[in-house]
This record gives C-alpha cells, structure tokens and sequence, in this order.
C-alpha cells in the first residue's frame, strides 16, 4: 500500500517538495541549536520550558482525541465514523511523532536521550510519557494499516485488530492524563497545581481533535473524490461543542477558586494573564484571545444554521482550534513560571531558532500524515467505497 | 524443526531479555565495597546549615559565593537569562515571597539573604527526574546531580520551588575564570546547583563557603544529630525556612 504515497497529481508533489523544504530549513536550525546550545531559544533560568513542551502538550492531546472516533463507532455501534477511523488513527501517528520529537529538541543532552529507558523511573511522570506516547503512536499505526489492509482486500478485521481498538481506548485518556501529571504535581507552581488540570486536558483534546478533523476532512472533500458523510461531520460537532461547552465549565470553576480564595501563589499568574503585572502583558491579548475563541466558536455551533453551512463551521472549527492552541500550545507551560518562584516576571518570547525548529518539526509530521492520507484516499478511489 | 519467522523472534526476545536484565545486576554487586567513605570523611545523617542573618553585615558579601564558584568551576555568565549559580543572593522579599507584606522594614525587606540548594528531606526535583540524574544520597541526605546521566529536560527546575537549579544554556568552560582541576567542569546542556561540597566532607573538609565566611553567619552539621553545632543554633534561636508548606523540609535554617 505504501506504494501509493508515490503516485501523485502535480499538486500532491508541490505539497510534498514545499514540506521537504520547510523540514530541511528546521533541520538546519536545529543542527545550529545543538551546537550552539539551548541560549539560542528564549528559555531561562527562570522560564525553562518553553515552546518545545507547549507544542509537545498540545499535540499529545490531538492524538488521544482518538477515543472520541473509535469510542462512537466500537462502543455504540455509530457506522457513519467507519469511514474516518483511519483518518482519525493516522492524525494520532503524525501528531505524536511531532510531540516526540518536540521533548527531543526541548532536551540539552539529545544524545543521552536513551539514558530514560536505560534508567527506567516510576516515579518520574515523564517516563510514563515515553511509554505511552510511542506505544500509542505505534497502536495507531498497527490500527490504521492493518485496517486500510482489509478494506483493500475486503475483508473483515482481524480479531486481534479489534482487540488493540479496545485496547486503545483507555489507552489514550491515561496517555493524555499523564501528561497533565507532568505539570499538575509540581509544589511551587501554583498556576499548574490544579487537580482540574487532567480533566480539562482531556476535554480541551476531544474538541481540538474534532475541530482537527473536520477541517482536514473539507480539505480532502476539495481535493479529492473522498468524501466523509454529513452525518459524521455533525457528530464530530457535537462531541467538539459539549466539549468545549464542558471546558468553559472547568475554567470557570477554575478562574472562580483562584480569584475568589484569591491565595496570591495560585491568582498571581492568572492575573499576570488577565490583566499584566507591572506593565508586564505580552501573554494578555494571547490570554483574553484564548477566551473569547472558544466562546465565538460555541456561539457558531450552537447556532443550528450555522454548523450545518460548511464554510461557516469550518470557520468555526478554525476559530475553536486557535483557541485551543493558546490554551495548551502556548499559555500554559511558560506562564506557571510567570512569576518565578521569587516573585520576579521574566517574560517569555519563543526564539526565531525555537519558531524555526518548530517549523520543521510541523512539516515532517504534516508529511507523514499526508502520506498516510494519501494511502488511505487511494485505496477508498480503487475500491469505490467512497 | 524448521526456524519459521515468528519462531526466530521470540527466541531473539527472550534472549535479549535475559541479556539486558543480567548486567545491572553484576555491576550492583561490584560497586559495594569499593564505595565505603575514607578515613578522614565528615559523616551526617542529614547535612544542613544555618544562616545567621543577623551577624550578616553583607559588605563582605563576595567572600562565600566566590569560595564556593571557584572551586565549583562555576561559570560567570552575565546575561541573567543564562546564569549559572549554586549560591547566590536574594532580597528578603524575593527569598520569601509568601512572608514579605508593605510593613515592613526597609532595612528588612532590602537585606541580603544567602540562598543555595536545601537538599529537602523530600525533594521534588529528585521525584521528577526521569533518569534518576538527580538523586538523595541514603548515607547523609545531599541532594546530587550525575552530571554524566542528566539528559538536560529541566523537569527539575520546573519542580524545585526554590529556584536552585541552573541550566548550561551554553558551553561553560570559556565562562570560568580560572579553571579548578580538582573538581570537574560541566558541559553545555546539563542541570547544576550546590552539592553541600561533597568532594569536601569526603576529605574532612567543611563546606566552602561556610570555611570562608569570617563572621561566622554560617554554621554547618548534622540535622540528626542534637549535639550538632546546626541543631544547638536551632533549639536558641528562633528560625525559619524557605516555603515549609510546601512539605519538602528544606535543610537550610535562617535565623533572622
């Protein structure tokens, strides 16, 4: 099957030559990073995560939003996602690859990476992540061929299959719980210490995903003859706008029991977001952005008119997404160090290096996942089971 | 028998299995023995100091953060952004954020406090790290770094809430003014802070900068041990330490 990847209109290959070009520049930027050392991005002594693990975060959520596809149509029987299960596991296998190879830039000492399996650590939540992230990177993969495998020949699934989708189901929400661990157990951090923070990274995943997914899906719509049913495309919307509606929920409750208690170690941060502290705001407009996304974007799909016109909705999905991207993506990681912990603010601007780098590393998961697609889109042409 | 595919690779598993698993066991067995401390090394059960800020002129105040960075081949970095320090200086505000309100002193709020790492009885950075870098040792209680093993993910610094932790955003080496061969340097990429002079107390030394303080503002000893000069400094003079709400029982006492 892999051999489709290589047969392509004029387009498929400008696409893929405009990646290449982007992953090589990332590639030359990150050559520079390690050898010059991480003084080349904006991190600190004081803000010493950045970018990397912001985007590492976010990307991990995308992937375990999986369950939101393969839970509809495994558990409740819901056909109409048959058709985007692939799409769905194919976007998890590029998304964590990218997230895999963001905590790989993020680290000084690259070449002693394998020094964490080497040195397996229980007690570390990152180590959790190295068994997760690539575990559920690789179910996804097994998934996703071996099904594309079968609906090419037009056979059934393997038991064995159906067995790992049932696997990959608790699979994605302890994946994506971990990482919030990352952060919800660290003393001293008041902006992390939350024990919403799990829940919250999991319905922020299950709206990102959705959103995700319905833009790709219009996309693939225009370019090809795949087209995803109107019936999926709604339920997709639905799950995205109960999850946003439920994250609008956990922030409120969150913003009620920092500003309400007011214990200046958990508020200062998110009055550093909301309103700056001495002149110190570059994160305020990102912040208040953040916000009003997410209630513009469940303004358009509440509307019942609305979410059934696609321009409007993909409008919506693309609205939603940045919204979700400033919250995870960008926010959350550096502000827990905003103030620091001697009450200072030392502000945070990514490096062009970092943006560079980031770049790449957003080019060669983009290509994968066309790949993949591209595979996926072949077979359903040959067969006709459009 | 035939050696089908699937055949080969379970054998291929099983014995890597039992390859990887034997080594670590071997070497756990050779280390004992040969780790014992020498005649002279200063023992504790928890080291700990502390830091009398009122004999604390502070116009002297270079003398114990010199001692120790020189030593340390601690690197000068002057961007802030990328400093390197094991101990260092703080305002009593910023020393305790969570303590300092409008009323008080200026004389106070101002003063220099001597701040390094508290090797914590539970510290946090030791929980987080991945790699166990970053480690207690049982036999006294110093938090450590194998400068060797850490992977530079700065999960410690975002855990340690005392700011402690410095990360090598650059090559140190050209950074140090002279470099000290008795203690080895760092390379770019890796998390350092203070080690309480472990190189030291193994020698019967104590640490530098308590050696170089005149004024006696420091005094260093046994937590364990009642009779210590630390603990008897404790049970006169009434004390404080950096966020004890926190629960990770910093080892660092200031008596202000």
């Amino acid at each position: 099957m892999l051999e489709k990847t290589l047969h392509g209109g004029k387009g498929y290959w400008i696409w893929v030559f405009a990646l290449a070009v982007c992953i090589g520049i990332g590639f030359i930027a990150y050559l520079y990073q390690l050898r010059e050392g991480m003084w080349v991005t904006g991190m600190s002594r004081d803000v010493s995560w950045g970018f990397y693990i912001s985007q590492f975060t976010f990307l991990v959520g995308v992937a375990a939003s999986v369950l939101m596809v393969v839970l509809p149509l495994y558990l409740h029987d819901f056909k109409a996602f048959a058709r985007i299960t692939a799409l769905s596991q194919f976007l998890a296998v590029g998304t964590l690859l990218m997230s895999l190879l963001f905590v790989f830039s993020d680290v000084g000492m690259p070449m002693r990476i394998l020094n964490v399996p080497l040195n397996p650590t229980p007690g570390s939540m990152l180590f959790y992540d190295t068994v997760f992230l690539p575990g559920f990177m690789l179910l996804n993969l097994i998934i996703g061929w071996t099904a594309m495998g079968a609906e090419k020949r037009e056979v059934p699934l393997q038991w064995w299959v159906k067995a790992l989708i049932y696997l990959s189901m608790p699979w994605a929400v302890v994946m994506h719980t971990v990482t919030a661990f990352i952060y919800a157990g660290t003393p001293g951090r008041g902006f992390w210490m939350t024990a919403i923070m799990a829940p919250r990274f999991l319905v922020t995943a299950f709206a990102a995903g959705p959103a995700l997914l319905i833009i790709l899906a219009t996309i693939i719509k225009t370019l090809t003859r795949f087209e995803v049913t109107e019936k999926a495309i709604q339920k997709l919307v639905t799950i995205m706008l109960y999850a946003l509606i439920i994250d609008v929920f956990f922030l409120g409750v969150e913003y009620f029991t920092v500003f309400y208690a007011h214990i200046p170690e958990y508020a200062l941060t998110f009055q550093y977001l909301f309103l700056g502290i001495n002149g110190n705001c570059a994160l305020v407009p990102w912040y208040w952005g953040m916000n009003i996304a997410i209630l513009v974007a469940i303004g358009l799909l509440v509307i019942p008119g609305a979410r059934t016109s696609r321009p409007v909705l993909v409008a919506a999905c693309v609205i939603a997404l940045i919204g979700l991207w400033i919250d995870k993506g960008f926010v959350l990681v550096p502000a827990a160090f905003i103030p620091n912990v001697f009450g200072r603010i030392m502000e945070y601007p990514p490096s062009w290096v970092e943006l560079t780098i980031s770049l790449g590393i957003y080019a060669l998961g983009t290509l994968i996942i066309t790949a993949l697609y591209k595979v996926v889109i072949s077979v359903r042409e040959e067969t006709e089971i459009l | 028998m035939t050696l089908t595919r699937r055949k080969f690779l379970k054998a291929a598993s099983v014995a890597a299995l039992v390859v990887s698993a034997r080594p670590s066991a071997g070497r756990a067995f050779e280390l004992k023995g040969r780790m014992s401390p020498g005649p002279k090394a200063l023992q504790a059960g928890q080291w700990g100091m502390g830091v009398d800020m009122n004999k604390c002129r502070g116009n002297c105040r270079d003398d114990c953060l010199a001692a120790c960075h020189e030593i340390h081949n601690v690197p000068y970095i002057p961007k802030p952004e990328h400093e390197v320090k094991w101990l260092f200086l703080e305002p009593y505000e910023n020393a305790f954020p969570e303590r300092s309100h409008r009323f008080l002193s200026k004389r106070v709020r101002e003063k220099n406090f001597f701040l390094l790492c508290n090797h914590c009885e539970d510290p946090p950075c030791v929980r987080v790290c991945p790699t166990q870098a970053t480690f207690k040792r049982q036999k006294d209680g110093i938090v450590m770094i194998d400068y060797h093993r850490c992977i530079g993910c700065r999960f410690c610094m975002a855990a340690c809430p005392y700011g402690s932790r410095s990360f090598n955003f650059r090559d140190p080496r050209p950074f140090i003014k002279k470099i000290n061969p008795e203690y080895p340097t760092r390379h770019r990429g890796v998390v350092e802070k203070c080690n309480f002079c472990q190189e030291l107390l193994e020698v019967g030394r104590i640490p530098a900068c308590v050696e170089a303080c005149k004024e006696g503002v420091l005094t260093f000893g046994d937590l364990e041990d009642p009779t210590s000069v630390v603990r008897e400094l404790l049970s006169e003079k009434p004390h404080i330490r950096r966020k004890p709400d926190l629960g990770t029982g910093p080892s660092v006492f200031y008596i202000t």
